[in-house]
């Protein structure tokens, strides 16, 4: 029942509850292209929508490995290896000291990776996405939340899927073009 | 704001006044930027701060046409103002980092209203910080010196060097709250990018926003992000003025060879930062009627920090003269006797009334809770800390171990513009920043709300 042109419905609700309520209802129907939009991170709806939990402090701590390892073997390369300077007979490799700047690039590298991760995997810089096609979702950063089912969505029918969302209490549902 | 009428509870100030929604607290935060008519005080303190910053410029070109020798510094005393305003510059950026990471670990509701300037704030004094070292430099265009990069002369930087540890953490810490700072702006960014009127408006804020739309994926993930970094800065912001402190400390010299450094000179940047934290919060809320956001109970909160830094660096002082006598080394003890009353003996007792003194009156939550009576205290405490770093680099400076080397600093003119200048630099970057941007995080704010709670279905 895709149409081209259509990418999906939009559904508005008043509150988090209200959201939360008709995410938890629309996954149980099967539906799975949902996403929804709301205005401030809401607590349990990565739950009601089966968001997994996400890589990310995985990254951040390969990053800090990368930094700590990096930071450390800089360090040890330039003060033991390539201009070894020899300060009364005191070690080379004077690890003691070396430590507040391998923590700093530790720190610089997870820090980096958190960020730079973060927009990758959400896929920012996204300049145009079809949902700003829908005037009204311009209240999705003020006091509006939205459940978004897209038509890719095996079980998305155009009437169907309206109504549902309908009955689960949404304010206004909305047709998003591409 | 009088609460005689209510009866006396336990229970603390509001972190929000009452009354307030998801939209209302959008349209007055986004108001200040879009659509509030520029007003008369914030033209006349751009215009004012514009002029400093142009003090900053002039000193600035005069410096590099001249060198450091416009400056009182010389030898013994080779650091004079700019390690001066270095310190305090920096020790101003911490508070910001210690509301915006550890008050966020420690899930204190109270700092989303005072967040976003104070990382700002933190921001901006890192700028001016780094300004100083640079200039003390002589020869500014060498920077990249600093770094480490294979070059032709075939050398490393001396990566033992407390020095070249101060390179790195404050680079580290300048790129880790600007970070910060930028992510916690980007659903901001989007709430101005949908409620701006102009073109111009939503093309910049639109682009600053990077297509934000509020995915509960991406909250997710925000989350996570947030949360790490807030991690990551809480022991960098520590660290930071650890390693300055090493600056110091691990010299031989008297007054600065000393082991209390570090935790004194990390209590010193968290009492004058939440003293300037205050300094800057309680015009705002006043001129910008942020009453409602800016509560009593979040002057009183800032008004307990800086009481039980300042007795913190009270300590300090007092184990550092304390030390300078037990160590029965002559020369600390001679730096100690000199500090109390050698040639800058009346900055050290300024400072002890500024920093110890002063400070005792937020034992009364009258004073807490009275805006001008906090207002006045911050700024001695701010006058008090920059008259701590004057003493801790030059008094120590000055006398060293051997009285042939012995001398006096004056700072010139010049010493004095460019710290002037320096202020100027910040208050235009604060000015345009309150004028550009949400001074306060509308998204947290919202999270406050107790309509933000997902309600269990009965």
């Amino acid at each position: 029942m895709k149409r081209p042109g259509l990418w999906g419905l939009l559904a508005e609700f008043d509150g988090p509850t209200a959201l939360v309520e008709a995410a938890a209802h629309v996954r149980d129907r099967g539906y799975t292209r949902v996403d929804a939009y709301t205005p401030f991170p809401v607590e349990t709806l990565d739950e009601a929508l089966g968001v997994r939990r996400n890589v990310l402090p995985f990254l951040v701590l390969a990053g800090g490995i990368v930094g700590c390892v990096g930071g450390y073997f800089m360090q040890w390369y330039a003060m033991g290896v390539d201009y070894p300077f020899n300060v009364g007979g005191r070690p080379l490799n004077s690890w003691p000291m070396f430590i507040p700047i391998t923590f700093e690039v530790t720190v610089l590298v997870a820090g980096l990776t958190a960020v730079i991760g973060m927009l990758a995997l959400n896929g920012l810089p996204m300049p145009y996405h079809p949902l700003f096609n829908v005037p009204r979702f311009a209240l999705a950063t003020r006091d509006r939340f939205f459940l978004a089912i897209e038509a890719r969505d095996p079980r998305f029918d155009r009437r169907q899927t309206a109504d549902f969302l309908r009955s689960l209490g949404a304010r206004e549902v909305s047709e998003v073009g591409r | 704001m009088s609460t005689a009428d209510t009866p006396r509870t336990s229970a603390p100030a509001p972190v929000i006044e009452p009354g307030h929604t998801f939209a209302s607290i959008t349209d007055k935060i986004s108001a200040i930027v879009l659509t509030r008519r520029t007003t008369l005080a914030w033209l006349i303190g751009f215009a004012l701060s514009a002029s400093l910053l142009g003090v900053l410029i002039v000193s600035i070109t005069w410096l590099l046409v001249a060198g450091v020798g416009i400056w009182g510094i010389n030898i013994p005393v080779g650091w004079g103002f700019a390690i001066t305003n270095f310190v305090w510059w920096i020790g101003i950026g911490h508070a910001g980092t210690l509301i915006s990471a550890i008050l966020l670990l420690l899930r204190q509701e109270w700092r989303q209203s005072i967040n976003r300037f104070a990382e700002a704030m933190t921001i901006f004094a890192v700028m001016c910080a780094g300004l100083f070292p640079l200039l003390h430099m002589g020869r500014p265009w060498f920077f990249y010196w600093l770094m480490p990069y294979p070059n032709t002369m075939g050398l490393w930087p001396q990566f033992r060097s407390p020095l070249v540890w101060d390179v790195f953490a404050v680079a580290t810490y300048f790129t880790i709250s600007l970070m910060f700072w930028y992510i916690g702006l980007i659903p901001d960014f989007a709430t101005l990018r949908d409620r701006s009127q102009s073109r111009a408006g939503r093309v910049a804020y639109g682009t600053l926003a990077m297509g934000w739309r509020g995915s509960a994926r991406h909250w997710q993930r925000y989350e996570t992000a947030y949360l790490l970094l807030a991690g990551l800065a809480t022991p960098l912001v520590v660290s930071v003025h650890t390693v300055v402190s090493c600056d110091f400390a691990v010299t031989q010299l008297p007054g600065w060879h000393s082991t209390i450094f570090p935790p004194y000179f990390v209590a010193g940047a968290i009492f004058s930062g939440f003293a300037m934290v205050t300094t800057l919060a309680i015009p705002l809320r006043a001129i910008y009627g942020l009453e409602d956001f800016i509560t009593e109970r979040h002057l009183e909160n800032m008004a307990k920090i800086i009481l039980v830094t300042g007795l913190i660096v009270t300590y300090g002082y007092m184990m550092e003269a304390f030390m300078g006598w037990y160590s029965a080394n002559p020369y600390e003890r001679y730096v100690q006797w000199d500090r109390l009353v050698g040639a800058y003996g009346p900055a050290y007792w300024a400072l002890i009334l500024c920093n110890v003194v002063t400070p005792q009156v937020l034992w009364m939550k009258r004073a807490r809770c009275n805006p001008v009576v906090l207002f006045v205290v911050a700024l001695i405490v701010n006058v008090g800390m920059w008259l701590e770093r004057f003493v801790i680099v030059v008094q120590s400076l000055h006398r060293d171990f051997l009285p042939s080397s012995w001398g006096m600093y004056y700072p010139t003119i010049w010493d004095w513009a460019t710290f002037a200048g320096s202020l100027g630099l910040f208050l235009t970057l604060f000015f345009l920043f309150i004028r550009f941007m949400p001074m306060i995080s509308i998204f947290e704010m919202r999270t406050i709300l107790p309509e933000a709670e997902v309600k269990e279905p009965a």
